[in-house]
Parts: C-alpha cells; sequence; structure tokens
C-alpha cells in the first residue's frame, strides 16, 4: 500500500536529496529515477543517512532495499513519520 | 634469487577457537561462529549478530605487566604467532634473526584502545588517555609486540588495506622469502573491531546481515563481522627439507591489483585480473586449481562480483572446480580474514579436502558457480585463496600441495 505523501515532506525529501547530491534543486522532481539523477548504490547510503537525519527516523535496510524511484523513497519516509507519530499498536 | 616457499607452520584464534587444530575441525563440520554479541554495548545497532573469538583469555597468555601495552588485536597477532611457530619447530640463530621477516595486516588497528581512550575525554569528561594509547592503537603494534618477543630482525611492517591487509601480508611476506630478501618469516593479520563506535559506522554502511553470513546463497542479507588472527611461517622449499620440516603446502604466486572502478561496489574484470596475475605468478594454468577459496562475504554485490570472475578464468574447468567461503563460519575478520583463509586453504590442500559453505540455503542464479555444500575429499593440486577489498583492492594467493 501506497503512502499518501504530504507536500511539505516530499518538498525536505527532494531538497534533501539535492542537497546530498550536490544538484541543482529542480533537477531533482518526485518523477526523476536514480540513473537519472547519476545516483549510486554509495550515493543511496548517503542519502538515506540524511534523510534520517532530516526526519529524525530511522530506515531499515530491508525497505531501503526495496526503493526504486523517488516517490517510493518519498512514501517510505512518509511512513515512518506516520508511524512515529502513532506508533502501531503492539501484537497481542 | 628465486626460492620455491613452502608454509611450515599455523596457528589461528577466531569465532572457531583458540587454535589452527580447533579451527579446522569446526570448519570440516561447517560449524558458524556467528552469534549474538557480547562484552560490550550494542544497544539500538540493527543487527546483533557477530563472529567473536570468545574463548580468547588474554590472561592465560600474558602477565598483566606484558599486556599493558598490548591491544586486543596485538594480543590475537602475538597468540596465534606463537602457535604458528611451535608448529613449525622453528629455531633461529642470533645471525639468522636479521634476516627473519615479519610482515602482519591490519585494516583498524587498536580500536578497542582507542575507542576506550576518546570515550573517556569526549563523553566522561576525563583530561587524559591512557599514555599507551597510540602505542596500542598503530596498526603495526601486532607486528612490533611479535619483533620484541622473538628478536627477530629483519624486514618488519605492516599492511593495511581494509579486507585485503592479510592476503597482501602473505603475499609481500612470500616475495620476500622467494627473492631472497629474507631467509624466513612470520606473516598473516589480526583484527579485533568490536567497539560500539565501530559497529554504528559498519550499521551505516548498511552491508551488515542482521542474521548470519550466507555466501554465494540466495537470500544472502549481508556480511558479518568477525575478529581473529592467524599467522603462518614461511621458509624455502630446501631450508625446509634440510631440517626435517613438515611442509603443509607451497605458496605458489601472488597476484595484487586495482579496480580503480569504485568506492564500494567491486569488478569483476578487477577480480579476474588479478587472479590471472596470482596464476601466472605461480606458474599455473587455471586447469590445475581445483578450489577456490573466496572472499565470499554473503554481500549482494561482492558474490554476485566474484562469482562471474571466477566463471570467467576457470570457464574451462567449472565443472571439476569447487568454491569454498569460510566466512559462512569465522565472519569476515576484516585485515585478518585472508590469513584465516589462508589457514583454511593450506588445510584443506595439505588434508586433500575441500569444507563446506556454512548457512547456505539455496542457489541463486546471479552467483553460478560450484559451490561445495558439505566436506569432500578432494584430490587438487592447487588453489586460490581471494581478497577484495573496498577501494577495489584485490590480492589472490595461489597455493599448491607440498607433494608430502
Amino acid at each position: 500500500m501506497s503512502e499518501s505523501v504530504s507536500p511539505d515532506v516530499l518538498e525536505r525529501v527532494l531538497r534533501t536529496l539535492a542537497d546530498t547530491q550536490k544538484l541543482p534543486l529542480e533537477k531533482v522532481t518526485a518523477d526523476s529515477t536514480f540513473e537519472d539523477l547519476g545516483i549510486d548504490s554509495l550515493d543511496g547510503i548517503n542519502i538515506l543517512f540524511a534523510l534520517e537525519n532530516e526526519f529524525d527516523i530511522n530506515i531499515p535496510d530491508e525497505s531501503a532495499r526495496l526503493v526504486r524511484d523517488i516517490r517510493q523513497l518519498a512514501e517510505g519516509v512518509q511512513k515512518l513519520i506516520n508511524e512515529k507519530a502513532a506508533p502501531p499498536a503492539p501484537a497481542a | 634469487m628465486t626460492r620455491r616457499v613452502v608454509i611450515t607452520g599455523i596457528g589461528c584464534i577466531s569465532a572457531l577457537g583458540n587454535t589452527a587444530a580447533e579451527f579446522w575441525a569446526a570448519c570440516l563440520a561447517g560449524k558458524s561462529g556467528i552469534g549474538p554479541l557480547s562484552g560490550f554495548d550494542m544497544t539500538g545497532i540493527r543487527f546483533q549478530n557477530g563472529a567473536q573469538a570468545r574463548g580468547f583469555d588474554a590472561s592465560r597468555h600474558f602477565d598483566d605487566k606484558q599486556l599493558i601495552p598490548l591491544d586486543r588485536f596485538a594480543q590475537l597477532a602475538v597468540v596465534a604467532a606463537r602457535e604458528a611457530l611451535a608448529h613449525s619447530g622453528l629455531e633461529l640463530t642470533p645471525e639468522q634473526r636479521t634476516r627473519a621477516a615479519i610482515v602482519t595486516g591490519s585494516c583498524y588497528g587498536g580500536k578497542t584502545s582507542e575507542d576506550a581512550g576518546f570515550s573517556a575525554i569526549y563523553r566522561d569528561g576525563q583530561s587524559r588517555v591512557h599514555p599507551m594509547t597510540i602505542p596500542r592503537l598503530m596498526a603495526n603494534a601486532g607486528a612490533s609486540a611479535l619483533t620484541l618477543e622473538l628478536s627477530w630482525q629483519g624486514p618488519v611492517w605492516t599492511v593495511s588495506t581494509a579486507c585485503s591487509s592479510a592476503n597482501h601480508a602473505i603475499g609481500q611476506a612470500f616475495w620476500l622469502v622467494r627473492h631472497g630478501l629474507a631467509d624466513v618469516a612470520l606473516t598473516g593479520g589480526s583484527e579485533a573491531p568490536f567497539t560500539y563506535g565501530s559497529m554504528k559506522a559498519w550499521e551505516a554502511l548498511r552491508v551488515v546481515s542482521p542474521d548470519t553470513c550466507r555466501p554465494f546463497s540466495k537470500g544472502r542479507t549481508g556480511m558479518v563481522i568477525g575478529e581473529g588472527a592467524a599467522m603462518l611461517v614461511l621458509e624455502p622449499l630446501d631450508h625446509a627439507v634440510a631440517r626435517g620440516a613438515k611442509i603443509l603446502a607451497e605458496i605458489a604466486g601472488f597476484g595484487m591489483g586495482a579496480d580503480a572502478h569504485h568506492l564500494t561496489q567491486p569488478s569483476a574484470e578487477g577480480a579476474a585480473r588479478t587472479i590471472r596475475l596470482a596464476l601466472a605468478d605461480a606458474g599455473l594454468a587455471p586447469e590445475a586449481v581445483g578450489v577456490v577459496n573466496a572472499h565470499g562475504t554473503g554481500t549482494a554485490a561482492n558474490d554476485v562480483t566474484e562469482s562471474a570472475a571466477i566463471r570467467e578464468v576457470f570457464a574451462a574447468n567449472l565443472s571439476s572446480l569447487l568454491v569454498s567461503a569460510t566466512k559462512s563460519m569465522h565472519g569476515h575478520a576484516l585485515g585478518a580474514s585472508g590469513a584465516l583463509e589462508a589457514v583454511a586453504t593450506v588445510l584443506g590442500l595439505h588434508h586433500q579436502c575441500v569444507v563446506p559453505v556454512a548457512n547456505f540455503q539455496a542457489p541463486d542464479p546471479e552467483c553460478d558457480v560450484p559451490v561445495c555444500l558439505e566436506q569432500r575429499p578432494f584430490a587438487h593440486e592447487a588453489a586460490i585463496s581471494n581478497s577484495f577489498a573496498f577501494g577495489g583492492l584485490n590480492a589472490v594467493l595461489a597455493l599448491r600441495h607440498s607433494g608430502q
């Protein structure tokens, strides 16, 4: 299930990505692919680190591995922000 | 001057035990030493498993005074070297000691001591660190402790090339002896990487498995960090024969090269080229090699790339080849890994068998190499042992059966 991403979160994700990659913000859109932006696996780790700091979240390795594009990245961040605000009820 | 170089003694400490014999018994059984890390803070870290040398008790090997300048990684180096020397039966005259070399590998050096000192001043508000902090943390502390203990006075130094450190060290010690720059050498690697700060750094790199190390297997989830040390005694073949030493295996060749490709993504081309360099240095055809002791970290990237390199170099004899990956048992002991793997490769040649890859679940089509899944008697003339470091620094040893 994809998470509805708030405009503010999307904007901060794009800005964090642009900052980390030293790219002009206008080049980075929700529809950019990692290939378009020349992002490799090592860049990916730096971006995850920057997003964790920006949003004060912990991005698990397993979910990070599944991310294929920037929209999914933003959705994943939004999901973690939502969970932080309202933690899922513990299983019985 | 060119001489054939043989291995006449080995010693090792790892998650698989305190001696080479314990190490080998665990390898044969495919018994992994990976488990929950303990003895230091791991709070909040995404992975909790590692391969600790749990059985190592420094107080059994050193008195309190001796321990003052020795970080754990240097203690491990010294104890593994003592075992290797005792095993070889080598005794040197004062004259011979001036031509005896020690070449060790370590990625981190004395990380535990550095961490303790910096915690004291940064976190605990103390105003000074222990005066032995620098001698403990220097990456050559193991080599220095050994030259002091043994009074060996030939070339002594340490190589630090991340996960290839020990292979680079062994390769250079081999070349020293082969070309007459030293008459005997003690070589290997040691590592004691377990501190909170260091594990946080590995966590941030997102390559460590939350579970275990499954080289070349479908469902592998990354590497598992280990600690330990392994040391080997090298000497010229005629020297070993003259003194009636037991010859475990010959180091036939060494290759080293760089990918010049990417900081963390390995290159199959670079790995294949380095394997070929080792074979050429050994004068071995690919067909002579029966076993590859792979770098086999269990990461997504390494195992696919290494498989491609193995398939390329050994295309003609793939069906008679077996690939082993002992990190599945002793973990990735970073700068000591190549030495632990060299010991496994030497013992495999000596006993003419191949040890299994532990924790294997199912074949991965992207790692289409003949993985050894159970202990097998195996008559092979030669084996290679691969190490590939971050930064694309590759080092491959080619080893040959002793003929004994």
